[in-house]
């Protein structure tokens, strides 16, 4: 059975490939068809993916009658690949149908490279030896930087994508050695996963390399502090449904690769530390993400600095099952690595929802830009009502997607300090409060997104006669919004469909310990029941609306804003004074000072006109990631000294020139006449 | 099995009962216990109940712009506070919620009831409705660690994050008296005191607009859905106190196995503690004055602070490695 979905698959990608060819060739011509074709092949591949997991058949490896001379590609289908497989398809589907819409269509400058991102994702997830691994990589690397340049009229595309590919060139200049590391041959045919998983895993420095190296390569497409900088920049810049797609898909492909290198081919006897640098980065990137999801002023950055808080929380989940599966925890391990696919699956889900829901409002609204939008839930019902359910999730608030997957992850560090080692457990402990500071940020983001952009009074002539989105783009978004729902109130039959995976990357699969109704930390001990929760909700709701009914007068009455008796606004402000609601910069503001001003060293400038003096009072703020501050801007510093130093070297003298060459020829033949000698 | 199921049911159902009669009562208390200590005489004690019964009879005003959510949001916020009250334990041990008591759900419930209020603030886009729902998440990134930092001491005491059995393993004895009890009970105070919005980080009956944070963000209400938000508020008062006598003084809890006879125990202990945290509380707050808005990360700063140090204290004593050995 699987080797046969293995061929759809493999199909598929093929298939994914040709589309962007011939989108290359005739963009107007076969544009439609394109479309349409991508959305049957992400479905195929849903479909396909869904059916191995449920069927759960083993690996199958198919030989590629491609690749490099005498070793062919190989690709493999397993759990691991499934799990994200299933995640990367179904949000390209909904990415697909949303590209449907007349609007988007009539760019067609990221046609081609939609259906190539799309297939060289899948192609990274069913790799099976390193060069095929590095080349579906490297090219949904070169597909998502070409949609970042897609407008590239903007000067702030054109620096996201500069910043963007020099980030992608370091992460394969870390990914291909960590791959070459952990091949026990010399030569390509080593480079196979079976041959890697034959061989003997590496240990001392090697190991401890190639943990460095993984973390940099797929960590920096990932998104995990310190090289996440470029995300809030990048993701933002293409258009709508490749956002969702580079946010909700491209971010848990690079997890994939971190949890299929670091689980499945570094081998199971790896220390307990190797969890530690990734508990690190993914707090770092965690609470700095959800930070910055408070304080950007764009919607889509907004979105793109909570992708950065929610890889960093998976990577967390990733990091104690690396220490719970080295202090032979299975149960543990399996809760946290549990937790952390989940996640995976669930921000995949909620992240594409929202940023196609930022690609609606910023249509029909007429920008991206929160302080130009406002009170969209009167024009845009539907997209507010998708917004709100994505942002249960995003807030991580029970009954939504969430909450489930960030309860277990929690569970797994409440559970981890009985492993041992005071380190450890102060690491838990700090993991378990910036966890927890970290979802209220996001709930606190969460509130400022709706709060600012759908709810309150429109701050723009343009965004007070928004137009609620139709066709393909509802189709998409209520469909998201319905897997997001069903996701948050059916956790445990999630997890029990995951068991092949978490099998396959920490050896127990957590059947007893999920049901229908409910996720337990443990066999036999309370868990968390969404279903129940939601039910209870609804009892409580009802309770409430009839004790409403019996005891309450009906109707109500309309009136001006009482705002505390602020005088109506004149007519000719129908909607008011835009500047006496509450903005994204003054919403941001408590928490900017409060976190802001020690770790993202935000500094607030008041410009406040003296009495009689007519100019505008101005406020200006300004912000410096740590990670730009102290490591980008020190690297584009030392590149530039270099670049300087090469320009100086090739106009020197021919005096000087030989004489450079002479003195680097003796220096040479002394090393060898050194290294002979021993 | 039907008989336990019963016996849980009928504590269920007499515990939301009495949680839902308790608010008013608790939230008319203590302004006329703060009174007196003043040497004013106060409301009367039963004015909750009457501005309740007075605001039902009138209808809401709803601004011209209000959306859906704002109408809506009354009864949704009142909707998870009530069920976050009701896997909290007031009298009995082993109600029909206790399998899905979790902690963190609790907390859980307790932040969308939060978010739904700030969102319905933000609706009706006025100046005072947006300055106390961004004050308000403000307060919540504070206040969430140090709850989790709480709920980690008691998860490693009692073994599981179920509020049930942390109060059942509590109520044992079996662990004594802990210093890292002693400390997370302040974390734990300091907590109820923001996430209720009582002196001194914010003030329940202030009319002053500057000072408003809670009341800020629920200016635009009125009638029958400010009826609805008051006792949404007052609900979430006593069930902090209930949680924070569950969590740490669970003494008394009537238990499934001794049957209905334990109740009449179980509900005078009850009343007993609520009466003395909210003996407690009035005290604090006539003593203390308002704090400005950006002193609260500091105050709820050692709040996290406490709850490190309860967690450190229980890593190098000897009883935790000990007990897990």
């Amino acid at each position: 059975m699987n080797d046969l979905l293995l061929q759809v698959l493999a199909l598929v990608v093929a298939a994914l490939f040709v589309l962007g060819l011939l989108g290359a060739v005739a963009p107007k011509a076969a544009g439609a068809m394109i479309r349409a074709a991508t959305i049957a092949c992400s479905a195929a591949g849903t479909i396909a993916a869904v059916v191995a997991l449920a069927a759960d058949g083993g690996a199958e490896t198919l030989v590629l009658p491609l690749g490099l001379p005498g070793v062919p590609m190989l690709l493999t289908l397993d759990a691991l690949s499934c799990v994200f497989l299933v995640l990367l398809f179904v949000s390209a589907t909904a990415c697909s149908v949303y590209a449907m819409d007349p609007h988007e269509a009539e760019d067609t400058r990221a046609l081609p490279f939609f259906p190539v991102f799309i297939g060289a994702m899948a192609l990274t997830l069913l790799a099976g030896d390193g060069f095929t691994l590095v080349f579906g990589f490297e090219a949904m690397s070169l597909a998502s930087w070409a949609t970042v340049l897609a407008r590239h009229e903007e000067p702030a595309s054109r620096d996201a994508a500069l910043l963007y590919i020099g980030i992608a060139a370091f992460g394969a200049a870390c990914l291909i050695p960590a791959l070459v590391l952990l091949s026990p041959l010399a030569g390509p045919s080593g480079l196979s996963f079976a041959a890697m998983r034959a061989g003997i895993p590496p240990d001392g420095w090697r190991a401890t390399l190639v943990l460095v190296l993984v973390l940099l390569g797929a960590g920096s497409k990932a998104g995990l502090a310190p090289l996440h900088v470029w995300l809030p920049l990048a993701h933002p810049a293409a258009p709508s449904h490749l956002s969702a797609l580079m946010s909700g898909a491209m971010t848990k492909v690079a997890l994939y690769v971190i949890i299929r290198l670091l689980f499945d081919l570094a081998g199971p006897a790896q220390p307990m530390w190797w969890g530690a640098p990734l508990i690190f980065m993914g707090l770092a990137s965690a609470v700095l993400g959800a930070l910055r999801a408070n304080i950007e002023n764009d919607v889509k950055a907004v979105l793109a600095a909570s992708t950065i808080e929610n890889v960093g929380l998976i990577a967390v989940g990733i990091g104690v099952a690396l220490i719970a599966r080295a202090a032979d925890q299975p149960i543990l391990a399996a809760l946290a690595m549990g937790g952390a696919l989940l996640h995976a699956i669930n921000h995949g889900v909620f992240k594409t929802l929202l940023f196609l829901c930022a690609g609606s409002a910023q249509h029909g609204g007429g920008s991206r830009a929160m302080d130009r939008l406002g009170g969209l839930i009167h024009r845009m019902p539907y997209t507010t009502g998708c917004v709100l359910t994505g942002c249960l999730g995003l807030a991580a608030l029970p009954p939504g997607s969430g909450f489930a997957s960030e309860w277990m992850m929690l569970q797994a560090v409440l559970g981890a300090p009985r492993i041992g080692g005071l380190a450890l457990q102060m690491l838990l402990l700090v993991t378990a409060g910036l966890m927890a500071m970290a979802a209220a940020l996001a709930a606190a983001a969460a509130v400022r997104l709706i709060g600012v952009v759908f709810l309150g009074r429109p701050r723009t002539p343009r965004a007070a006669a928004a137009d609620e989105a139709e066709g393909p783009v509802l189709v998409a978004l209520i469909g998201l919004a319905g897997l997001s729902l069903a996701l948050g109130l059916l956790p445990g039959p999630m997890v029990r469909w995951l068991g092949p995976a978490l099998r396959l990357t920490v050896g127990t699969a957590m059947t007893e310990q999920t049901g229908l109704g409910a996720i337990r930390p443990a066999a036999g001990v309370a868990g968390y029941a969404a279903s129940a929760i939601a039910v209870l909700i609804g009892l409580a709701l009802a309770l409430a609306l009839l004790a409403l009914r019996r005891w309450a007068v009906v109707g109500h009455r309309q009136g001006p804003a009482w705002a505390n008796g602020f005088a109506a606004a004149p007519a000719w402000l129908p909607f008011g004074d835009p500047l006496t609601q509450y903005g994204a910069a003054s919403f941001a503001q408590p928490v900017r000072r409060a976190l802001g001003a020690s770790l993202l060293a935000a500094r607030e400038q008041v410009d406040l006109p003296a009495p009689g003096d007519t100019r505008p009072a101005g406020l200006d703020v300004s912000l410096r990631d740590p990670a730009m501050a102290y490591l980008f801007t020190p690297i584009a510093r030392l590149r530039g000294r270099l670049a300087a130093l090469a320009d100086f070297m090739q106009f020197l003298t021919i005096r000087r020139t030989l004489g450079v060459m002479f003195v680097t020829l003796i220096l040479f033949l002394t090393v060898i006449a050194v290294l002979e000698s021993r | 099995m039907m008989l336990a199921f019963s016996t849980g049911l009928a504590a269920q159902l007499v515990h939301l009962a009495l949680l839902v009669a308790a608010a008013p009562l608790v939230a008319g208390f203590v302004p006329w216990l703060k009174a007196r200590l003043l040497g004013r005489s106060g409301p009367p004690l039963l004015q909750p109940w009457r501005d309740l019964q007075k605001l039902l009879r009138k209808q809401p005003v709803l601004a011209f712009n209000a959306s859906w959510l704002f109408r809506a949001a009354p009864a949704l916020a009142f909707a998870a506070t009530l069920t976050a009250g009701a896997l909290v334990p007031s009298f009995a041990l082993g109600m029909t919620t206790a399998p899905v008591a979790d902690l963190l759900v609790i907390a859980g419930l307790l932040a969308l009831g939060r978010c739904i209020l700030a969102l319905a603030g933000m609706d009706v886009g006025t100046a005072f409705g947006g300055m106390g729902a961004s004050r308000e998440m403000m307060f919540s990134v504070f206040a969430e660690p140090a709850l989790i930092l709480v709920f980690f001491t008691l998860a490693l005491l009692a073994g599981s994050t179920n509020l049930d059995a942390i109060a059942g393993v509590l109520r044992d004895g079996a662990l004594g008296l802990r210093l890292s009890l002693g400390l997370t009970l302040i974390a734990t105070l300091a907590i109820a005191i923001a996430e209720n919005g009582r002196i001194p980080v914010d003030n329940p009956s202030t009319h002053l607009e500057l000072t408003m944070v809670h009341e800020a963000m629920v200016l635009e209400y009125s009638g029958r859905d400010l009826a609805l938000i008051e006792l949404t508020a007052w609900l979430k008062l006593v069930l902090w106190l209930t949680l924070t006598a569950a969590m740490f003084c669970p003494f008394g809890l009537a238990t499934p196995e001794a049957g209905l006879l334990s109740w009449p125990l179980g509900l005078l202990a009850w009343a007993v503690k609520i009466g003395v945290l909210a003996v407690g509380l009035a005290g604090f707050e006539t003593c203390l004055a308002k704090m400005r808005v950006f002193r609260v990360p500091e105050f709820l700063g050692a709040a996290i602070l406490f709850g490190l140090l309860a967690a450190v204290f229980l890593f190098v004593s000897t009883g935790f490695s000990a007990g897990n050995d």
